[in-house]
């Protein structure tokens, strides 16, 4: 109990001040930031023939996402392929195959973080400190650069010159990165690393074992650590170095480590409400979103605790009645694994500390409700991004329901928008469901390790972690096939890129129209009613259409249980 | 106000066969593609009926498949009905507009000066025709020569004539009135096919009508929605066949159909052709659903004073003498030649002069005497005395003019006099007698009863006025704070009305104006929402996008209320069609499962008789909810005053609510009734 009271506040006293950091940081206008890190950014810009200041269209800027992105995910990929004959690898891992080595690289390039390999055994000290921690520094920023650009061509309140673009993407993600993300993940991995996490590129340590009856010598991977994990939990990412993820004592050694890396899970998605705040100069409207957003959440974690406070069921005969201590790490305990399972399944995280494939049915149905909603904080700049998206729906109704034509701040909103707008809503369930049926309708791609509602289950969470990009799995799941490593990649880019970009195109397209100025005729967004309104969009619009797929996996799992 | 009347006419009787012929025309696949949430009603109807055959050759229960196909043609029966009952009420009205026209002969002017008798369906655009005093106009037109007086009744239910004159702003006559007295020629503005009444016609026509923006903007977003539950449903037979569960092809059918929005697919053509019927009820006539629709959005109301703010009519408040006439001799002149005037300027004089004390014997000075009506060429009128006294009165000039023709001189403070009365807002209208100008009698504006409340109904909406008057500006400010006006413009000219409009569209506000002379048109044409009026010139109807058949300026208003209460309706009734889901998933999926997997029926939390009973009820309630609420998609939902916050919080409360919480007891009771029958 302690620990969670120190987590939430941690959160909440740091989220003020980093929020107001942030929003210093990303200005547009120029400020003390500039010289002290001007230092380092120009000499990038140069570096990449960069003009910093050219303001992008929308489409110029989708365009530079799309490149680099394309770049990205190409070399990775040769990266992983290609390990075994690249230095900087001590243990001699071989390559991956290229299938595993695409969704790897995929997985990495949407801040997803899915894996389908182990990262001590399958990855290179090259592969991961430099094909993977880069990923996990570029894809937040990514996502924090085009919620900036989506801010400021639709939110500002009241813009201080004309824009005639959305912004410069390279300006914007190496802002993020140089002045949000580094700084700040230097600072978690110096005290991760002082709790003992380790930070070396030494080869893995070969121990003797205290007992040489069941084996002589064991093989402990090292490497470092310490950083990756930093970023892989400040930023959404939740990819971590070793295969069990923060629920192995090397990445995740005490308490404290513990209490640090839960805080990080949501510090920067709920410092950006303050930063959007008050780069927007709408502070009512951005705490009527934190509102709905802590709601949500509150609703998740409580469930989930209570989940798995409760018996597990196939072990209820077997043993003493008491919490469901399956797959978890006692040194954590139910409640903070609990904690932790749903906050990384709301922040579009993925990391873990215990085994979510051994949750209660109930608990485990939660984590996948959250990962549908993805708009729970969500991932950093997606999640407010992907909020927006809801937003706009949910003002298309509200418009109508006050008289006016639908408008989103003033602006209208007609065929063009609600078609590409429907088209991002639209292609979760399509891909999510559509791909689970396919998976379970075609024989032995399944590769579930368990029959019935609960394989099903770990099927729906496999491909709904991979449309949300958060990267946790049932990991029960044999999914290190090419159906699983290809369709999961279909599923990657879409829930990476639709619901980014469809957005930052209605920004676009809007900031070309007339403003009407915000009187008493026109749709109150900031007051308690639309809330209420965007969050029964979200409930409706998302739950609703995977109520039945639930109903078999979880919820008839449940029932059979008995609860 | 003439709409209002219009809007208490008791209804005609419905033709209920003509609506349900027009039902089952919507089936045609071609009407129906039209409409994605209703297509795939359809579709389920069809494959329901397919499995009935095969159910009961395979012994299993073929009533249950037969009964869902019938309950979904009803559903699509319903919705089609729907359509065809909004477009028989609007048709209605526009059609027995359009009766008389049918009919009519025209004397058309050739071009080498001939006469010939045509029918009035053949006339073209710019053709010009001659109509005389007894005869109905044969088209809509522009009056090019002559002034007549008209009676408008057949198109405005307004029975008093009204002046239309060639070369002025009130030269527009409309197809079906009665010209009462002169001749006129007129040009033809509209081809067949193309007059008022054939748009008015064509916007309430289900099939050939244009979608409204906003319209098609949540059609899209009903397709999307019912591809979510298209793809939940299919998906769901693999899923269900992975964990061992047997799904029904008919329940599938009857899941999809309850999730999809029925409701509001089935309403929103209604919905949209109510809103057109509505707007014709009031005699305005849009030439796009777009205008009625924007209508709801306007800002910034540009209203006229004259008609809108204060009443046509002027009224008399002060006799006003040149010289060293007695104001008493003044009084009872205006009285004398005011009697038989049938203005209600004329009839204010006399009830001036009587408030004043004139002598009521005095009207005995008038017996047998001959009365001058007023008439647009002299712009005079009066009396001749059995006693040989000529008394006249009429505007300034024009009784100047008089005076001189007859060897009389103006009096040195006549201008004067003038001056200072319409200095004060009022107009002024001389009198003489004989040689001598007596005076002017001050003719002031009476601000409308109400409207003072109206605007500030207005104000609670948000949507800000603009008094557009003549006046100068002390006038024009003293009226604009009486009537509670948020803003003026005074002395206006169309250039000034025209820069106004562009200033408030670059604040990105929408605009609204109404203007019926030439000069008009250019800020008609700029203006969001153009309302011209129709005995306007061509020009003016040409650049508005909306007409009113009134010709009353004040129906601005009246315009923004319908736009609002069209938006209104289709947004509540989305929320509620959405809402309603929450109630019919708790319904359906227990009994979806139960064959197969009877643990499943802890979900039903309405403890249902039987999954049969508990489908059809929700199938029942998905189909009887478009005929429960077709009253209200044809009335539109109560508009009130009030501000966006207010509207949105109560809104939300009755059909988001509302939407969420009455399926349960309705599906309830139905499963309760059929209960009884299974």
């Amino acid at each position: 109990m302690n620990d969670m009271i120190a987590i939430y506040a941690l959160v909440a006293l740091l989220s003020v001040p980093l929020g107001i950091y942030i929003a210093y940081a990303l200005s547009t206008e120029s400020n003390r930031l500039d010289t002290l890190f001007g230092v380092i950014e120009k000499p990038i810009y140069r570096l990449a023939g960069v003009n910093s200041q050219h303001t992008m269209t929308w489409q110029v800027y989708a365009l530079a996402i799309f490149k680099l992105h394309v770049g990205l995910i190409l070399l990775a990929w040769l990266v992983f392929m290609g390990q075994g004959l690249l230095p900087l690898n001590p243990d001699g891992i071989p390559g991956m195959p290229w299938d595993m080595a695409l969704h790897t690289a995929v997985s990495f390039a949407t801040n997803t973080n899915q894996q389908h390999y182990s990262g001590q055994a399958q990855l290179s000290h090259l592969s991961q400190t430099f094909a993977i921690v880069t990923l996990q520094f570029l894809t937040p920023a990514t996502g924090l650069a085009v919620l900036v650009a989506i801010v400021r061509t639709l939110l500002v309140a009241k813009p201080a010159k004309v824009l005639k673009g959305v912004g410069n993407y390279y300006h914007d993600l190496t802002r993020s990165v140089i002045r949000v993300l580094l700084p700040l993940a230097a600072v978690v991995a110096l005290l991760l690393t002082w709790q003992g996490v380790p930070a070396s590129y030494q080869a893995a340590h070969q121990v003797d074992m205290l007992d040489p009856q069941v084996e002589e010598t064991q093989s402990i991977p090292l490497g470092p650590v310490a950083s990756m994990v930093a970023i892989k939990q400040l930023g959404t990412n939740g990819g971590g170095w070793y295969g069990p993820n923060s629920s192995v004592p090397l990445e995740n050694p005490t308490p404290l480590a513990n209490v640090i890396e839960t805080a990080s899970l949501t510090l920067i998605p709920v410092a950006l409400l303050i930063a959007i705040a008050l780069i927007s100069g709408r502070r009512r409207l951005m705490m009527g979103i934190g509102a709905v957003m802590i709601a949500f959440s509150l609703v998740s974690t409580s469930v989930v605790i209570y989940s798995e406070r409760m018996p597990n069921a196939a072990l209820v005969e077997l043993s003493q009645p008491g919490a469901n201590l399956e797959g978890k790490e006692l040194r954590f305990g139910t409640d903070l694994s609990a904690l932790w399972g749903s906050w990384t399944t709301q922040t579009s995280n993925g990391s873990v500390n215990a085994m979510h494939d051994s949750f209660n049915p109930m608990g485990g149905m939660m984590l996948m409700m959250d990962m549908f909603v993805n708009v729970t904080f969500g991932g950093i700049g997606v999640g407010l991004i992907g909020f927006f998206l809801y937003l706009m729906l949910a003002a298309f109704v509200g418009s109508l329901m006050v008289g006016r034509a639908p408008e989103l701040f003033g602006k209208p909103l007609e065929t063009r928008e609600m078609r590409w707008i429907s088209l991002a809503i639209l292609a979760q369930p399509l891909v999510i469901l559509g791909l689970s049926a396919l998976t379970v309708a075609m024989p032995g791609t399944a590769a579930n390790s368990n029959p019935g509602f609960h394989g099903l289950s770990q099927v729906l969470y496999e491909f709904t972690s991979a449309f949300a990009n958060n990267g946790s799995g049932f990991e029960g799941l044999g999914d290190a096939t090419p159906w699983w490593n290809l369709a999961c990649v279909v599923a990657l880019l879409i829930g990476r890129f639709l619901p980014m970009l469809v957005p930052l195109a209605v920004a676009g397209w809007l900031a070309a129209k007339r403003t009407a100025p915000a009187g008493r005729g026109t749709l109150p967004m900031d007051s308690p009613a639309f809330m209420g309104l965007t969050a029964g969009v979200i409930v409706i619009v998302n739950l609703l259409g995977f109520l039945p797929a639930l109903v078999l996996g979880p919820i008839a799992e449940s029932v059979v249980q008995g609860f | 106000m003439s709409h209002t009347e219009l809007a208490k006419q008791p209804r005609r009787s419905l033709p209920t066969g003509q609506i349900f012929i027009g039902a089952v025309k919507g089936l045609a696949p071609h009407l129906l593609a039209r409409n994605p949430v209703m297509a795939v009603v359809a579709i389920g109807t069809v494959v329901c009926f397919g499995l009935t055959p095969i159910a009961f050759a395979q012994g299993e229960n073929g009533g249950f498949a037969l009964t869902i196909a019938l309950l979904l043609l009803a559903t699509v029966l319903f919705a089609t009905g729907a359509e065809s009952l909004a477009e028989s009420r609007g048709k209605a009205h526009a059609g027995a507009l359009r009766k008389t026209k049918g009919e009519l002969r025209a004397a058309k002017l050739n071009a080498d000066g001939t006469i010939s008798n045509v029918t009035a369906d053949s006339l073209r655009k710019g053709d010009r025709v001659k109509v005389v005093a007894g005869e109905l106009i044969p088209a809509d037109g522009d009056i090019v020569k002559g002034a007549a007086s008209i009676n408008e009744s057949a198109v405005t239910g307004e029975s008093a004539p009204v002046l239309r004159e060639a070369g002025t702003d009130n030269s527009g006559v409309s197809a079906g009135t009665k010209v009462l007295s002169d001749y006129v020629i007129i040009a033809v503005s509209a081809n067949p096919g193309e007059s008022l009444l054939d748009r008015m016609i064509a916007l309430v026509e289900g099939a050939s009508r244009q979608k409204t923006p906003s319209e098609l903007a949540l059609s899209v977003l009903l397709s999307m929605l019912t591809l979510v539950f298209l793809i939940v449903v299919v998906t769901l037979v693999p899923m269900a066949a992975f964990v061992g569960v047997e799904t029904s092809a008919v329940m599938l059918v009857a899941l999809l159909v309850c999730l999809i929005p029925t409701t509001i697919g089935g309403l929103l053509p209604a919905i949209g052709i109510a809103g057109m019927e509505r707007a014709l009820r009031a005699n305005l006539v849009a030439k796009s659903g777009k205008a009625v629709e924007i209508a709801g959005s306007i800002d910034t109301l540009l209203l006229d004073k004259t008609g809108t703010i204060t009443l046509g009519d002027r009224r008399a408040t002060e006799f006003a003498p040149c010289q060293q006439v007695p104001r008493q001799r003044l009084r009872d002149v205006a009285y004398l030649t005011s009697l038989e005037d049938p203005t209600p300027e004329g009839k204010s004089i006399v009830t001036l002069a009587t408030e004043l004390g004139v002598d009521a014997r005095l009207s005995e000075e008038a017996d047998g005497a001959t009365f001058e009506a007023f008439s647009a060429e002299t712009r005079l009128s009066g009396v001749d005395l059995t006693s040989g006294r000529k008394l006249r009165k009429g505007a300034p000039n024009a009784i100047a003019e008089w005076v001189k023709n007859q060897g009389g001189e103006v009096p040195s403070d006549y201008n004067q006099v003038i001056e200072r009365i319409s200095r004060d807002g009022a107009t002024p209208i001389a009198v003489a007698e004989g040689k001598q100008i007596l005076g002017v009698v001050a003719l002031s504006d009476v601000i409308k009863s109400g409207i003072a409340e109206k605007f500030a109904e207005l104000r609670a909406m948000g949507i800000k006025t603009v008094m557009i008057t003549g006046d100068n500006p002390i006038t024009a400010s003293a009226i604009a704070a009486t009537a509670g006006v948020d803003d003026y413009i005074a002395e206006a000219t169309p250039e000034r009305k025209l820069a106004l409009i562009r200033e408030e569209q670059a604040s990105g506000r929408l605009v609204a104006m109404v203007g019926d002379g030439t000069n008009d048109a250019p800020a008609l044409a700029q203006a969001d929402l153009g309302l011209a009026m129709n005995s306007g010139t061509q020009a003016a109807r040409e650049a508005a996008n909306m007409v009113d058949l009134d010709s009353d300026p004040g129906k601005l208003i009246s315009a923004v209320e319908i736009g609002k209460q069209l938006l209104i309706t289709r947004g509540a009734l989305t929320t509620f069609s959405l809402a309603n889901d929450v109630a019919k998933y708790f319904v359906i999926l227990p009994a979806l499962f139960a064959a197969s997997f009877p643990a499943l029926g802890v979900l039903d939390v309405m403890n249902l008789h039987s999954p049969t009973s508990a489908v059809l009820a929700a199938v029942l309630f998905n189909a009887l909810i478009i005929p429960a609420l077709i009253p209200f998609a044809l009335r539109g939902v109560s508009v009130k005053a009030a501000s966006a916050t207010e509207l949105l919080r109560r809104n939300l409360l009755i059909y988001g609510l509302g939407g969420l919480l009455l399926p349960f007891p309705a599906i309830k009771l139905l499963d309760m009734l059929i209960a009884l029958f299974i």
